[in-house]
């Protein structure tokens, strides 16, 4: 029971009224980082961390986590109502999160994956506090084949998912997996499609891609439709939040499993982005409702919310305890680590035990007190939708430049971001999924990458994916995953013809 | 017409001004200076421009703000790229790292150091041969004579990047000891100590700071340092043991030196005393405790090279790369 000594130390370090304060503004700074698309949390981070040099490092960090919570909580919003996600974890919440908007239903989707994201990162803060050093060990056993493995569930719990032909999901994934691999082959240190133009040498930009193929191609479609945002007579006060809370705790299965699926993924250290996708598609197969997902079901926001979440915040645990960030933000966050004079590593949890507590004693705080600051304000970003199509629609526009410029600081960025609504659009017109498509932007280079330096490890041989119990396993599930819908069919073929 | 005739007396306007501080004695920056980091966040290059950006706020030894981007694409090919195009823009400067040499030789973009304007050698980053401490190897006699005898190709390196540093040291050891290695590429210096940790490669020559960590926790275990002599820090690390008590390379029989340059440069066509201001800004931030601390805790070689000095150092710095590559075969096509 030390720990939970040095958690109540730690409690009493956070609740200082100096590092209450840093909390609140770190919370308020995230949200508006999350909103903007583009400047993501590593980004908003990173810019901040000067600041905090001058602070003593426990304050700094509890700070800079804070900023890290507001962004997980407000790359919610812009995806709900917009269908434009300001994070790329929040990408699967629009999924269901948009449709519901549309539906009129903005508080409840807001106040649902608000709450969700509450519920996985507690999960996944009460998670560190118990078991760390066991959960951090675990870690060490992923090598570029456990990787790999990871990353192929995370594709195969997503086939099919689309209730568009089976041809058009891999047209969409293949097309994804293209635009992945242009930039630089970091297996063989050469260049890659780029056909000699210099602003290409970075590949195509998740974020960017993200931004246009959503938020353009989404506004050019509602452009065509009539020019004016569905859902704008929606309720608007805080009676709502209730109200969704009274029907929450019957998915509390769909809750746990994506905790489950988000600590592992942000534990080994894949990340929030792949934890939200998997979770949508696993709920999507289990859910009673599954049929209804992508029209507007509550369970939809939950799912990857709740995922998204809790990887985030466990992404925090490889970093403290082995040194590896678990995501782009916990990166620069370990940057930050090393100039304060802290070497995370095995030895932190034992050197520097009043930073440690202090930083997992604000994880509860932080988040309990974004979960206040944002259904506080979950009518005022539902109104948001009341404003007339004419006045928000540039609106949207200049922050999607704006977004897609910050990435990068690069106006060729911009350029891409339109041509990739076009893209959308036209995707859009013809009934193909984006959502593969951008999965594979997303996990398509990471993929490979560990697809290959497992094949340089074992000399070509596959059978590295066979070749321990954890590895096999994980393979074993993604082809469960892949052949679900086959499977259940002969089921029910073998149970029809028993009959 | 307009509009070209406002440009143009904009144009007018902003050569007069830019003639105007360059005639000035002393130069000082007109607005932000952005600091390029030619490589992602997190990694060791963007550690050293966070803690200058960090230096320079808390003692404020600038008056305008110092920004940090990150332009990692193409192995640092973009960050390059965009100082060289920055012709003549004195608020931008650059940290390098070794991808300087390599990215240009290894992809063949249009790019050389002499693009750019050489401004000041901070530091030179170590490189240490590292096992993981279950292993039987205690010496680099043990770990020479393993890689020997196993299979050839069959002894793994993790490094960072493909065909970069870490990559040309691996080769140069396989020439030294006359065995061949399986290089596996990994995108940062921190996840390939953990990879060590982990067992998943045979040994690493990561950087001092990024396995650091590892070695205090009793994970790793230091074998040699690849330079000419030992590293300078005396303060006991793990089971009382220093980074000045780990041996060179070449006095314990394998003959491979190298240390990787952490230099400035800034935009063609700088004026002397923009060169001025900034080697004097970089003085500056090297006499503050928290760049001495930095050093410390990397274990860095601190040597420190302005004007013509670095330029020769960078020169031959070159020569040797180049001759490096061409052997290893790294070289890109174009580029032979």
């Amino acid at each position: 029971m030390e720990e939970l000594a040095n958690l109540f130390h730690g409690f009493a370090v956070a609740l200082q009224p100096y590092n209450i304060m840093l909390m609140i503004i770190g919370i308020t700074l995230g949200v508006i980082i999350g909103v903007l698309p583009g400047l993501g949390g590593a980004n908003g981070v990173a810019i901040l961390l000067p600041l905090t040099f001058s602070m003593p490092p426990t304050s700094a960090i509890i700070m800079l986590s804070c900023i890290y919570w507001g962004a997980l909580f407000g790359g919610a919003i812009t995806s709900i109502l917009f269908n434009i996600p300001g994070e790329p974890w929040s990408v699967a919440t629009t999924f269901d999160g948009y449709p519901m908007a549309q539906q009129g239903k903005p508080g409840e989707a807001l106040t649902a994956a608000f709450t969700s994201s509450f519920v996985g990162a507690l999960f996944a803060v009460i998670m560190i506090t118990l078991v760390a050093p066991l959960v951090a060990g675990f870690a060490l056993r992923f090598g570029p084949a456990e990787k790999f493995a990871v990353y192929f569930l995370a594709f195969c719990s997503f086939v099919g998912l689309s209730k568009e032909p089976p041809f058009k999901t891999i047209a969409a994934m293949m097309m994804g997996f293209a635009l992945a691999a242009v930039g630089l082959d970091s297996i063989t240190g050469q260049l890659r499609l780029t056909f000699g133009v210099t602003e290409l040498l970075n590949g195509f930009d998740f974020l960017i891609a993200v931004i246009g193929l959503f938020g353009i191609g989404e506004i050019l479609l509602t452009m065509e439709e009539g020019l004016a945002f569905r859902g704008g007579n929606a309720t608007i006060n805080l009676r709502v939040v209730l109200q969704t809370w009274r029907e929450l705790p019957a998915y509390w299965m769909t809750s746990l499993r994506s905790c489950l699926i988000g600590c592992w993924m942000g534990v080994t250290p894949a990340g929030a982005t792949p934890a939200s996708f998997m979770s949508y598609g696993i709920a999507k197969r289990l859910a009673r409702r599954g049929n209804n997902f992508g029209k507007g079901e509550i369970e939809g926001v939950i799912a990857p919310e709740t995922a998204a979440h809790a990887a985030g915040t466990s992404a925090l645990l490889p970093m403290l305890s082995l040194g590896v960030p678990g995501s782009p933000t916990a990166a620069v966050l370990l940057g930050g680590l090393l100039i304060w004079g802290l070497q995370p590593g095995p030895m932190l949890f034992v050197e520097q035990k009043e930073f440690v507590w202090g930083l997992i004693a604000s994880m509860y705080l932080g988040n309990l007190a974004g979960l206040i600051v944002v259904l506080t304000c979950v009518p005022i970003f539902a109104a948001i939708l009341r404003v007339p199509f004419g006045i928000i629609a540039p609106l949207i526009l200049v922050l999607c430049a704006i977004g897609a410029y910050s990435v990068h600081n690069s106006t060729f960025d911009v350029m891409l971001m339109l041509v990739f609504g076009v893209l959308g659009y036209l995707l859009k017109k013809c009934n193909y999924p984006l959502a593969p498509l951008v999965l594979a932007i997303v996990l398509g280079d990471k993929a490979e990458e560990a697809f290959r330096q497992s094949l340089l490890g074992s000399h070509g041989s596959l059978g590295v994916f066979f070749s321990n119990g954890l590895v096999s396993t994980i393979m074993a599930l993604g082809l469960v995953a892949l052949f679900w819908s086959a499977i259940q069919e002969g089921y029910s073929r073998l149970r029809t013809s028993m009959a | 017409m307009k509009p070209f005739v406002l440009k143009a007396a904009l144009a007018a306007v902003a050569a007069l001004c830019a003639s105007s501080t360059a005639s000035r004695a002393a130069w000082e920056p007109v607005r932000p200076v952005e600091f390029i980091v030619p490589a992602g966040t997190g990694g060791g290059a963007d550690q050293m421009a966070r803690t200058i950006q960090g230096i320079v706020t808390k003692h404020n030894l600038m008056k305008q703000p110092l920004v940090v981007i990150n332009k990692a694409g193409g192995a640092g090919g973009e960050g390059f790229l965009d100082v060289k195009t920055s012709s003549g823009n004195p608020h931008k400067i650059i940290i390098t790292l070794s991808n300087l040499f390599t990215t240009p030789l290894a992809t063949g973009i249009p790019f050389n150091w002499k693009d750019l304007t050489p401004v000041a050698m901070l530091a030179l980053d170590e490189f240490v041969l590292w096992v993981n401490a279950e292993k039987p190897y205690n010496t680099v006699k043990d770990y020479v004579d393993a890689a020997k005898k196993a299979p050839s190709g069959s002894f793994k390196m993790g490094g960072t990047g493909s065909k970069q540093e870490d990559q040309i040291i691996t080769v140069g050891i396989e020439k030294a000891i006359d065995a061949k290695f399986t290089y596996i590429p990994y995108k940062g210096g921190g996840e390939v100590a953990v990879q060590l940790v982990g067992n998943h490669v045979d040994s690493t020559v990561n950087n001092p700071i990024e396995a650091v960590a590892q070695w205090r926790g009793g994970k790793l275990r230091p074998l040699c340092v690849f330079d000419a002599q030992p590293m300078a820090y005396d303060e006991p690390i793990a089971d009382g043991k220093a980074w000045k008590d780990i041996p060179t390379c070449k006095s314990q029989g394998l003959a491979m030196e190298y240390l990787m340059l952490r230099g400035i440069f800034m935009s063609p066509k700088a004026t002397k005393d923009q060169i001025e201001y900034y080697v004097e800004l970089f003085k500056k931030v090297r006499a503050t405790p928290e760049w001495q601390d930095f050093m410390k805790s990397g274990a860095f070689n601190t040597t420190f090279l302005a004007g013509a000095d670095y330029a020769k150092w960078v020169e031959a710095e070159e020569k040797r790369h180049e001759g490096l590559m061409k052997d290893a075969g790294f070289l890109a096509s174009g580029n032979n």
